[in-house]
C-alpha cells in the first residue's frame, strides 16, 4: 500500500518548535531538528525534558504553541492527515485494549487505516509473524507480558507500512531479552526497509547502541546533537587505568605511562593516563608494560559516556536526573 | 490479651482517623440510607392506606426501622470494601507482618465499623425525626433498637471482612454486597409480613432478618416482639461470621 | 490522498470492538442484567398488595413494575458505555485511534453501537422474563415490538449520556461516582406507584418534573393500558431529546479528546 511521502528535504524537520502549557514552564522551548530519510535519530533526555511532548507535536496529537515542523514533507499543522498517514507511532503508553486479542487489535487498526478488506487478514498475519506473536495472537492482550505488549504496539504502528516511525521510550520497563529483541527489530527496519526512526529514550546504552545521531534534550532545549562517537569525542579522550600487581611498581608504572600522555596516580593504588590519540594506543601500552616485565593486576579502558556529555553540557548527570 | 487489645486499638484508630481526615469516605454510608428513607417513606407512604396495614406510628417509622438496620448492615459491607482495598494495595500485608496478634486486626476493623455506624445511625435518626417520624417506644426500647443496629453491623462487618480476606481483591465488592442486599430485601421491607404473599412471604418467613426488622419495628412502636429471638439470631450470626472471618484471615496468612 | 474507509465501516469496526468488549466481561454483562431482575422479582411480589389501593390502574403489580427493569438496565448500559470510553481516554487508546483516519463521529457512534447491542439483548431478556412471570400486554404483539423499540431508544439515550460524561470527565472512577445519582432519579419517579397515588406532595412534584417518570410511563402504558399516544409520545420524546442533547454536546468533546492538529 503506497503511503503518501514527499521526498523533498529531511524526513522530519522542526524549526523553533515550542510548546507551552497554561500556567507552566515551556515544555519544549524552541527546538530545531532535522532527521534524514533512513536515519535512526535518538532523542535522549531525563524525565520531564520534553521528549514525549516533542513526539506528540510531531505526530500531530498536540498543536505547537509556536514554530513549525514537517514530517514526511507534510506540515504538522496544515497537512496533519497526510502526516498521520505517513507515520507509525508507538507512544509512551502501550495503550492496548486488555479485552481484545492481538489479532483483533491488528484487524481493527488495519480497518481504520483504510487497508482494503482482502489485504487486512494477510497483513495481520504478516505482522504477527514478524513480531513473534503468532502463537499468542488469539489470546487477550490482558494476559500478555510487557514485552509482548510492546511488540504488538510496534506491529500496530507498522500496519499501514509507514516510512517514518516514532518510538517513545519503547523499552521502558522491559527485561533485557525483550529490550534486545526490540532493538534488533528497530535496526532491521532502518537497515533493510530504509525506515526513518525517531526514538526517544532515557537510556544511554539504547541511544548509543541504536542511534545514528543523537539529540540530547534538557528542560525543553536541545543541548547537544551529533553522532554518539562525535559527542563523546567532544568531551574527552578515552583513558586507561592500570593497577600493578606489586605496590612497589607504582613509580615505574607512572614513568612508563607518561610516555603516552599525562598520567595520574589514583587513591586505590592505580595509575590512569589519558589517550589523546584514542584507544589505538592500548596495544602499545600492553607491549611496553610487558617488555619491562611489569606485572599488572588490572587494566581497564574507560570511554567517555553520553552521561559525561550530558554532565558537560548541563552540569548534571543524565542517569537519575529528572527522577 | 494485651497484644490483642493493642492491635485492635491500632486498626480501629486508623479506621476512625481516615474517616475524620477524609469524611468523603463515610458519605456513601450516610447518603444511601437517607435516600432509601426518602424514597420509601416518601414515595410509598400511600401503602399505609392498604387495608390491614396497622402499624400505629405510621409509615415513616415503619420504614425508618428498616432503613436504620439496613444502614447498619451496609456499614458492615463498606468495611469489607475497605479491607479488600487494603489487600489490593498491599497495606494488609503490612498489618499482618506487624501485628503480634492477628485476630486483633479483625476486631479492629469491626470496632472501626461500629464506631462509624454510630455516626451514620445518629444522622439517619435525626433525619427521620425531622421528617416527622412518630416514636412510641420508651428509652429502654429505643436502646434495644440501637442494640439491634449494633448487632446487625457487627454480623455484617464480620461477613464482609471474611469475604474480603478470602478474596483479597476489590473485585470482591459485588460478592460482599449482593448477599446482604438480597437478604435484606427478602424481608418485610415495604409491608408487614402478614401482607406479603407468594414466594416472598415464604422466604421472608424463614429469613432471620425478618425477626430482627420486626423486632426493631416493635421496639419503635412501644410493642416489643421477638426481641430475644432477634438478639439470639444476631449473636448466632456474629459467632458464625466471626469464625468465617478468622478462616479468611488464615487464608490470607497462607497466601503471604 | 489519504486512504480512508467509509464512515459506515469505521462505525462498524469500533462498534464491533465495543460489543465484543462488553460481552467478554461477563461480570459487567450479567450483573447489570441480573440486578434489575432481582429487584423485579422481589418487589413484584413484596408489593403485590399495593394493587388494593383504590385507584391502582391494574390488578397485577408485576405488570405495573415491568417497566422498571428496562429503564434500570438502560442506566447500567450508560455506565458501561461511559466507563469503557473513559478507559480509552485514560489508557491512551484514544490517542492510538487519533493517529488513524478515524472520524470523531465514527468513534462516538461506534462506541454507542456497542452499548446499543447490549441494551437490545437486555431488553429481550427482560421481556421474556416478564412474559414468563405471567405479565400480559394490553397492546398485543404490536405493543411488544413498540416496547422493545422504546426500550432500545431509552438505552441509546442513556448511552449517549454515559459517552458525554466519559468525554467530559475522562475518568472511569468519576463515572462510577455519578452512577448513584442516576438511580436516585429512577427512585424519585413513578417507578413504584402511579404519580396520582403518591401521597407525599413534594415527592409527587419531583416525580412530575422527573423525565424518568415519562420513560417509565411510556413503557408501562403498552403493558397495562394498551395504546396511549400521549404516554408514548412523551416516552419517545424525552429519550430522543436526551440523546440529541448529549450527542450535540459530545461531538465537540470527542473532537477535543481525539486531539489532532
Amino acid at each position: 500500500m503506497a503511503m503518501p511521502h514527499n521526498d523533498q528535504g529531511p524526513a522530519i524537520e522542526a524549526r523553533e518548535l515550542v510548546r507551552e502549557f497554561r500556567k507552566g514552564p515551556r515544555a519544549v522551548d524552541g527546538i530545531d531538528i532535522a532527521v534524514s530519510t533512513g536515519e535512526i535519530y535518538g532523542f535522549l533526555g531525563p524525565n520531564g525534558a520534553g521528549k514525549s511532548t516533542t513526539v506528540l507535536m510531531l505526530t500531530t496529537l498536540l498543536p505547537p504553541t509556536a514554530g513549525s515542523a514537517t514530517v514526511g514533507g507534510f506540515d504538522i499543522s496544515r497537512e496533519s492527515a497526510q502526516v498521520r498517514a505517513s507515520i507509525g507511532a508507538a507512544l509512551q503508553e502501550a495503550a492496548l485494549d486488555a479485552i481484545l486479542t492481538g489479532r483483533e487489535h491488528l484487524k481493527l487498526q488495519a480497518t481504520l487505516q483504510g487497508l482494503p478488506a482482502r489485504r487486512r487478514t494477510e497483513r495481520t498475519q504478516e505482522l504477527l509473524e514478524r513480531v513473534g506473536l503468532s502463537e499468542a495472537a488469539d489470546r487477550r492482550v490482558g494476559g500478555y507480558s510487557g514485552g509482548m505488549k510492546r511488540r504488538l504496539d510496534l506491529a500496530l504502528a507498522l500496519v499501514h507500512e509507514p516510512r517514518i516511525l516514532f518510538l517513545d521510550e519503547p523499552t521502558t520497563g522491559l527485561d533485557p531479552q525483550s529490550r534486545a529483541a526490540l532493538w534488533e527489530e528497530v535496526e532491521r527496519l532502518a537497515r533493510d526497509e530504509g525506515m526513518t526512526v525517531f526514538l526517544t529514550t532515557q537510556y544511554l546504552e539504547e541511544a548509543d547502541a541504536l542511534a545514528d545521531r543523537i539529540g540530547i534534550i534538557d528542560q525543553g532545549k536541545i543541548v547537544a546533537e551529533g553522532t554518539p562517537a562525535r559527542l563523546k569525542a567532544e568531551i574527552g579522550s578515552p583513558s586507561v587505568e592500570v593497577t600493578p600487581a606489586e605496590k612497589d611498581d607504582l613509580g615505574l608504572l607512572g614513568e612508563l605511562l607518561d610516555g603516552f600522555g599525562e598520567s595520574k596516580r589514583g587513591s586505590n593504588g592505580s595509575v590512569t593516563v589519558q589517550l589523546p590519540g584514542g584507544e589505538a594506543a592500548l596495544a602499545e601500552i600492553v607491549r611496553v608494560l610487558d617488555s619491562n616485565n611489569l606485572r599488572v593486576e588490572t587494566l581497564q579502558l574507560h570511554q567517555p559516556s553520553l552521561d559525561d556529555v550530558f554532565l558537560a553540557k548541563t552540569g548534571r548527570k543524565l542517569e537519575g536526573a529528572g527522577a | 490479651m494485651r497484644r490483642f487489645a493493642y492491635v485492635t486499638r491500632g486498626v480501629a484508630w486508623r479506621s476512625i482517623h481516615n474517616t475524620v481526615v477524609n469524611p468523603a469516605i463515610i458519605v456513601p454510608s450516610i447518603i444511601f440510607p437517607l435516600f432509601f428513607l426518602v424514597a420509601f417513606a416518601g414515595g410509598l407512604s400511600r401503602i399505609s392506606d392498604i387495608p390491614r396495614f396497622d402499624y400505629k406510628p405510621g409509615y415513616t417509622a415503619f420504614q425508618f426501622a428498616f432503613v436504620f438496620l439496613q444502614s447498619a448492615a451496609f456499614g458492615g459491607v463498606f468495611t469489607g470494601f475497605a479491607v479488600a482495598r487494603d489487600f489490593q494495595s498491599g497495606f494488609a500485608r503490612r498489618l499482618l507482618l506487624s501485628s503480634p496478634n492477628r485476630s486483633g486486626i479483625i476486631a479492629g476493623y469491626v470496632l472501626g465499623a461500629l464506631m462509624r455506624w454510630l455516626i451514620v445511625g445518629t444522622i439517619v435518626t435525626v433525619a427521620a425525626l425531622l421528617a416527622g417520624m412518630n416514636v412510641e417506644g420508651d428509652g429502654i426500647q429505643l436502646t434495644g433498637l440501637l442494640g439491634l443496629g449494633l448487632g446487625m453491623n457487627f454480623a455484617a462487618a464480620l461477613w464482609a471482612i471474611g469475604v474480603a480476606m478470602f478474596l483479597r481483591t476489590e473485585q470482591a465488592g459485588p460478592l460482599i454486597q449482593m448477599p446482604v442486599f438480597v437478604a435484606l430485601f427478602l424481608a418485610p421491607v415495604y409491608v408487614p409480613l402478614s401482607l406479603l404473599t407468594g414466594w416472598v412471604h415464604a422466604v421472608s418467613s424463614v429469613n432471620p432478618i425478618t425477626a430482627v426488622i420486626e423486632s426493631g419495628r416493635g421496639l419503635l412502636a412501644g410493642s416489643p416482639v421477638k426481641v430475644l429471638l432477634a438478639f439470639l439470631l444476631l449473636a448466632g450470626a456474629g459467632v458464625v461470621f466471626a469464625g468465617f472471618a478468622r478462616r479468611g484471615l488464615a487464608s490470607a496468612e497462607r497466601a503471604g | 490522498m489519504v486512504a480512508q474507509t467509509s464512515l459506515f465501516e469505521q462505525v462498524g469496526a469500533v462498534a464491533r470492538r465495543s460489543a465484543v468488549g462488553a460481552f467478554r466481561q461477563r461480570a459487567l454483562l450479567f450483573f447489570p442484567m441480573l440486578f434489575p431482575l432481582i429487584l423485579f422479582a422481589i418487589n413484584g411480589s413484596a408489593l403485590s398488595k399495593v394493587t388494593e389501593i383504590p385507584g391502582f390502574p391494574t390488578h397485577s403489580y408485576r405488570a405495573f413494575l415491568l417497566a422498571m427493569p428496562f429503564v434500570q438496565g438502560a442506566m447500567f448500559v450508560s455506565i458501561n458505555a461511559g466507563t469503557s470510553l473513559a478507559r480509552d481516554v485514560e489508557t491512551g487508546f484514544l490517542n492510538r485511534l487519533a493517529l488513524t483516519p478515524l472520524r470523531s463521529e465514527a468513534m462516538l457512534l461506534g462506541q454507542l453501537g456497542g452499548a446499543l447491542v447490549l441494551g437490545t439483548v437486555q431488553a429481550i431478556v427482560y421481556l421474556l422474563v416478564g412474559i414468563a412471570t405471567g405479565v400480559t400486554f394490553a397492546s398485543g404483539v404490536g405493543g411488544v415490538l413498540v416496547l422493545l423499540l422504546l426500550s432500545i431508544t431509552i438505552s441509546f439515550a442513556f448511552a449517549t449520556l454515559g459517552g458525554l460524561l466519559a468525554l467530559r470527565l475522562g475518568s472511569g472512577e468519576a463515572i462510577q461516582g455519578i452512577f448513584p445519582l442516576l438511580f436516585v432519579t429512577l427512585f424519585l419517579s413513578s417507578s413504584s406507584l402511579p404519580r396520582n397515588l403518591i401521597k407525599a406532595e413534594w415527592f409527587k412534584e419531583v416525580a412530575t418534573y422527573n423525565p424518568v417518570s415519562y420513560l417509565l410511563e411510556g413503557l408501562r402504558s403498552l403493558v397495562i393500558q394498551g395504546w396511549n399516544a400521549q404516554a408514548l409520545a412523551k416516552g419517545f420524546g424525552f429519550s430522543i431529546a436526551l440523546a440529541t442533547i448529549c450527542l450535540l454536546l459530545a461531538r465537540p468533546a470527542m473532537k477535543s479528546r481525539l486531539v489532532r492538529t
